[in-house]
């Protein structure tokens, strides 16, 4: 079982990741504070705006004097561009938080996952990375930049009001601040609640999508087994659990804002009971009165961003939790301290302490242990001269790919060492090591970008005549030429404008521009036209040509031109020899090479007969 | 399919719901002014000494309750009427939340069960010639627009203009200059608005694609971690990375400054406003025009209307990404589906078929031409051909995944055209070269096909396909997950799970399309063994490459180029000129080649011993 379940997460509030958190947000200190500032100034200009208001009514109203009005409009409206301008201005410092967050936080996953060893990524789906690097640092740097704007100004505009309120007539005040207690809780209340609603609706849409990408991708398999009315009953199974759950959030969101506003109204109501018969008995102004009836509606939005906001963060938390488990996640393979002081790391290599190497892998007592605990080696010894093709055959689990991966350094050996030029290859930095590799997968990766690019990935200093000698070393140059722009052709995402056979020969020259000292090679079976294989055989012979390689084999082709094959079962060693050898001793090899390859053996007579 | 008419249909049995939902937005908008001139009415006439000037309603009411004077006794009661009314307001602001999920939720799920009862029923060839990507993505996000417009948008114009509907009249009907003066900023505010939304969507179209590119860049780095790692590339991906990651900074920050400009200066209008309101309203007063109430009212009215009319540019923005997420599912409801006519025949099927000049085309390439032969019941046919020679196309026939265009096939004696499809798939077991596997337990995915089995049967079947093993050595057996959550199978292993599939089908007809193409040559030699016993009197196709396959079939079909080239059986096309015996020639002198070179090899060996 290769099951990755996702961790469960805490629901409650984890102040520990919060804190790791904020240790992001420090470059911002400046900026968060500026925020404050700002968002203090606006929740008092905020609160401000009413008293301008009642003293507009007590002075020149009531009164019925237009004295000092001329003034009193400059002074409006001077607010009023402060205001504007204070907006725009804690906009734009939160914005730049959150783009600056978001972009700190991709930039430190994204090291953190060149780091990684393979081992990690066999365990986690790519889906789920991407989820990490994309949405989640997105959130949390929306949650925080934008959280802490909420937060400053639900906070402070509730105290500014408060303040003024209690100022203005103290009394009256706490009559309206009577109704916060119940208000805060039961926006608490309700804000728990739809965010649990909210949850089970995004889990019961990602069931929906699950089950749509079925129906597209087994459309097919769907037709021929006749399944289309039940699995249309299925999906109406999905698609009325999601209504239901959807309405649920919605009714229990639609009760929300009545709620409040009718807590809200309660103060209002107050306000003119109270308030009033103050007027009546002379002791509150008139204008008192009317920035009361104001500041009771305009106390309740804070209360609510304020229940908002908190729980913005209890949801983003899952969020936090999966980025910072995946920033801490140890790489297990990595050089010890003393080897990067001399090689340096995949961020900062010192080639000059490197030097090339001459060609000889020695696997010494090596054992490997997945880690679910199956042991695939123990105690494989292999000792390969310089210059020495290999070619590895044996059934899938034999162990082949293990080989492989730990001569790439992509796991370590358990136990053991594996000595290149008769030293540890851990001594000798991953990077250095990398520079003498080569690596030819089954499945050719290439990256979005032309042809050019392409195979300059193998050197990067590579200048164009060299690029284009490369792909004419391996044969490819002819097939570039063909294709639409030649050199400046984009190859689409991982490549897949390409062939597999023209994605292939790219791959090639790729490897052989990085002028590796070994050479390992993951064969591929699938078929390509019988022009592009006899390309590729051509390629693989140049590649192998005068190296150190190691080659997963499946074609009889390049089995037969190995200098050594190994028969590999179950870990071990079980044949080793030229093919003249291994055909003479009539054991493993003989029976797959006339079993296994038969198959291949069709298929080329097929071919020759087509062509 | 034009899109509104998309719309129309997956609103119907809808629409009530969603008139009453605006309509109490409407109510809502309506009541919702009330409290302000509850208000008003208490400040200016209860507690103030302004004479009433109320609608005459009003007026009896308040006589009635026994006059100003007597309410000012009774300001709890004015208090009690201000809660009142908000809860009233409330009631409705409930009833159209709720009423408008209900709608957009039905909306929604019409929507979605109409694509996926379409998309599953759209021809093979559609699905073969699609981007799944894109299918997807329509099905989800394009559906997400409309539902979240229909729920959250829509509504919200219905408030905004019934908002001004009673403002507007109520404002002037109390003053018509100051209304004018109070009012002069709303049809400002709306197309400023409209006018911005506008602006961003283009800024929001270069976020989505610098998004792209760095989701891509992303991806890329991670499926091709091996590749990165072989080369030492780490630092080289990082900067590469970090290009596309400010990039998308530098859009999202862009956009975020564009978004400040907007609420900052639209806010400065709307305050602005309120300003010239009250300085205004001051002045009115203080020439003694209007009562304090009114300014107050004017300030409240304006107030609440201000931000509605500013979301409404947005929601008219949003309408154009709405439509054309519209008439991007529009264009998937427009494909033909699969029909059957409607006399169409459900005939018992034992497995006689016969083609006779069956000619088949795709656009103008002609893919088989007059392909003549008969298949008796409980034979094996193999197939034979160079890659697009038309052999899946032939096998393809039989399940009517295409019609053929000319020239009949007949499946006992009744035209294949005139068969039922559903009825002829169900007789017809097809393995496909590259099946699909539904993210379900290994044991439901063989039971697909027949709901019923026991898991005898599954078991029995999965045993003759040779993977009954391999799935008793997962640790939750039958019971365990296929896909992301679960296992992940290989090739050869989906393709011997489909075979399991279609043998518990026991249909008449089984067809084989290259669906042992992925399993090595023991397995298949272990598994047509056990299939010339399990498959009992089933008519096989068999499309393989492995010459001992096709040498054991009854009828071998040898086609190139859309034409059967030879016909016979392995005896027979060994005696005469062509393809077969080529082969066979080429195979043997391969074959002979090995020989020589096992001898060869045992001399070598034997010499340097």
């Amino acid at each position: 079982m290769n099951a990755f379940e996702e961790k469960a997460y805490s629901r409650r509030i984890d102040y520990g990741i919060w804190r790791k958190l904020l240790g992001y947000a420090r470059p911002y200190r400046t900026h968060l504070s500026a925020i404050i500032a700002i968002m203090i100034v606006i929740a008092v200009i905020d609160a401000a705006f009413p008293a301008l208001t009642r003293y507009a009514v007590d002075t020149f109203i009531v009164p019925r004097s237009a004295e000092g009005l001329g003034s009193f409009a400059a002074v409006y409206a001077g607010m009023v561009v402060l205001q504007a301008f204070l907006i725009w201005l804690f906009i734009a410092i939160a914005g730049a938080v959150e783009v600056g967050l978001c972009y700190d936080l991709r930039q430190r996953g994204f090291r953190r996952l060149q780091e990684l060893s393979l081992p990690y990524y066999d365990s986690t789906p790519a889906g789920w990375i991407m989820t990490r690097m994309t949405s989640d640092t997105e959130r949390l740097g929306e949650t925080i930049s934008w959280g802490v704007v909420d937060l400053m100004w639900g906070s402070t505009t509730m105290l500014a009001i408060a303040v003024f309120m209690l100022v203005m007539n103290w009394r009256l005040a706490l009559v309206v601040l009577l109704v916060v207690p119940p208000l805060v809780i039961l926006s608490y209340l309700f804000q728990q609640r739809i965010l649990k609603n909210q949850r089970i609706v995004r889990r019961t849409n990602s069931r929906i999508t699950a089950a749509i990408n079925e129906a597209i991708l087994g459309a097919q398999t769907t037709k021929a087994l006749v399944r289309e009315d039940a699995n249309l009953a299925e999906f109406q199974g999905i698609t009325g659990a999601m209504r239901r759950h959807s309405i649920r959030t919605a009714v229990v969101q639609s009760l929300y804002v009545p709620v409040v506003l009718a807590i809200g109204s309660v103060g209002t109501g107050l306000v003119v009971a109270v308030g009033g018969s103050g007027v009546l008995s002379g002791a509150v102004s008139f204008g008192v009165l009317v920035a009361f009836v104001s500041y009771t509606v305009q106390f309740f939005d804070p209360v609510r961003e304020l229940a908002r906001v908190l729980t913005e963060f209890q949801s983003a938390q899952a969020a936090a939790e999966r980025v910072m488990d995946m920033i801490e996640t140890e790489p297990e393979i990595v050089d010890r301290p003393e080897v990067i002081a001399r090689h340096g790391d995949v961020f900062d290599p010192r080639p000059e302490h490197w030097s090339r190497s001459r060609g000889s892998v020695e696997f010494r007592d090596v054992a490997f242990t997945y880690q679910g605990g199956e042991t695939v080696l123990s105690r494989f010894n292999l000792r390969v001269e310089p210059g020495t093709s290999v070619a590895l055959v044996g059934e899938t689990g034999s162990g082949k790919t293990t080989i492989v991966n730990l001569l790439c350094r992509f796991y370590e050996p358990t136990s053991g060492s594996i000595l290149v030029d008769g030293i540890d290859y851990r001594d000798r930095g991953l990077l250095q090591h990398y520079r003498d590799l080569g690596y030819v997968l089954q499945h050719p990766h290439l990256f979005s970008g032309t042809v050019r690019e392409n195979i300059r990935y193998g050197r990067l200093d590579a200048t164009d005549a060299e690029v284009e000698q490369a792909a004419a070393h391996v044969g490819a140059a002819a097939l570039i030429a063909r294709l639409d722009r030649g050199y400046d052709t984009e190859v689409g995402e991982g490549g897949n404008l390409l062939s597999v056979g023209e994605k292939q020969l790219v791959s090639f020259a790729r490897a052989i521009l990085a002028d590796p000292v070994f050479f390992v090679l993951d064969e591929a079976t699938s078929s390509v036209d019988s022009e592009a294989e006899r390309l590729i055989q051509d390629a693989i012979e140049t590649l192998l040509r005068g190296r150190t390689s190691f080659v997963i084999a499946h074609r009889l082709s390049t089995v037969r031109r190995a200098d050594r094959i190994l028969v590999i079962d179950s870990g071990r060693i079980v044949e080793d020899g030229t093919h003249a050898e291994l055909i003479a001793a009539r054991g493993r090899y003989y029976r797959l090479f006339t079993n296994q390859f038969a198959h291949e053996e069709d298929e080329e007579a097929l071919q020759t007969l087509y062509s | 399919m034009r899109a509104t008419r998309v719309l129309n249909e997956a609103l119907k049995g809808s629409r009530l719901i969603y008139g009453s939902a605006v309509l109490f937005v409407g109510l809502e908008a309506v009541i919702g002014y009330l409290p302000p001139l509850l208000v008003r009415f208490a400040v200016d006439h209860v507690i103030g000494n302004e004479p009433v000037d109320a609608p005459r309603a009003v007026l009896r009411l308040v006589t009635a309750l026994g006059g100003t004077a007597a309410l000012r006794e009774r300001l709890p009661l004015v208090a009690a009427a201000i809660v009142a009314v908000a809860l009233v307001a409330g009631a409705f602001s409930f009833l159209h939340g709720r009423l408008a999920a209900g709608a957009s939720e039905s909306l929604a799920l019409r929507l979605r069960e109409r694509l996926y009862d379409h998309i599953q029923n759209l021809s093979y060839d559609y699905h073969a010639h699609s981007s799944a990507g894109d299918l997807i993505q329509r099905c989800t996000s394009d559906v997400e627009t409309v539902r979240r417009f229909m729920a959250i948008q829509f509504v919200e114009v219905g408030r905004a203009a019934f908002m001004i509907a009673i403002a507007v009249p109520i404002l002037f009907s109390i003053d018509p200059g100051f209304a004018a003066v109070s009012l002069g900023i709303v049809p400002l505010v709306f197309v400023f608005s409209l006018l911005f939304f506008r602006r961003i969507a283009r800024t929001f179209r270069l976020v989505d694609e610098s998004e792209g590119r760095l989701s891509t860049a992303l991806q890329e780095n991670l499926t091709g971690v091996r590749v990165v790692r072989a080369f030492g590339r780490q630092r080289f991906e990082a900067d590469r990375f970090d290009h596309h990651s400010s990039e998308y900074r530098a859009l999202v920050y862009r956009l975020i400054r564009q978004m400040a400009t907007y609420w900052s200066l639209s806010g400065m209008l709307c305050v602005g406003q309120i300003g010239v309101i009250v300085v205004y309203g001051a002045l009115l007063a203080i020439a003694g025009q209007i009562t304090i109430g009114t300014v107050l009212l004017f300030v409240t009215v304006v107030t609440m209307l201000l931000f509605p009319i500013r979301q409404m540019g947005r929601v008219l923005a949003d309408m154009g990404r709405m439509s054309v997420a519209l008439s991007r599912l529009a264009e998937i409801l427009a494909v033909p589906r699969e029909v059957d006519a409607p006399d169409a025949l459900e005939p018992p099927i034992r497995g006689r078929i016969e083609f006779d000049r069956v000619c088949f085309s795709h656009g103008n390439r002609v893919i088989l031409r007059d392909v003549t032969f008969t298949v008796e019941p409980g034979m094996t046919v193999a197939i034979l051909g160079p890659t697009g020679s038309g052999k899946s196309t032939l096998v393809h026939l039989l399940s009517r995944m295409h019609d053929y265009q000319r020239g009949s096939i007949r499946v006992d004696g009744v035209e294949l055209n005139q068969i039922r499809k559903r009825w002829i798939r169900r007789h017809v077991g097809l393995v496909l070269q590259e099946p699909f596997l539904f993210a379900r337990t290994v044991g439901e995915n063989i039971a697909l096909a027949r709901g019923n089995a026991l898991p005898n049967d599954v078991h029995r079947a999965a045993k003759t396909a040779s993977i009954h093993d391999v799935i008793e050595s997962f640790d939750r057996g039958y019971e365990t997950l296929v896909g992301e959550r679960g296992v992940t199978l290989s090739g050869g292993q989906k393709q011997r799970v489909a075979i399991a599939r279609a043998l518990l089908q026991m249909p008449p007809i089984l067809v084989f399309d290259d669906s042992l193409s992925a399993v090595d040559t023991e397995t298949d030699a272990r598994i047509r063994r056990a299939l010339s016993v399990a498959r009992g009197d089933a008519t096989t196709f068999i499309i393989s490459h492995r010459l001992t396959t096709l040498s054991q079939a009854d009828l071998i079909v040898v086609l190139d180029a859309g034409r059967v080239v030879q016909l016979g059986s392995h005896d027979g096309l060994l005696a005469q000129e062509g393809m077969y015996r080529r082969l066979w020639a080429i195979q043997r002198e391969r074959h002979e080649e090995l020989e020589q070179e096992l001898l060869h090899a045992g001399e070598e060996s034997h010499e340097r011993l």
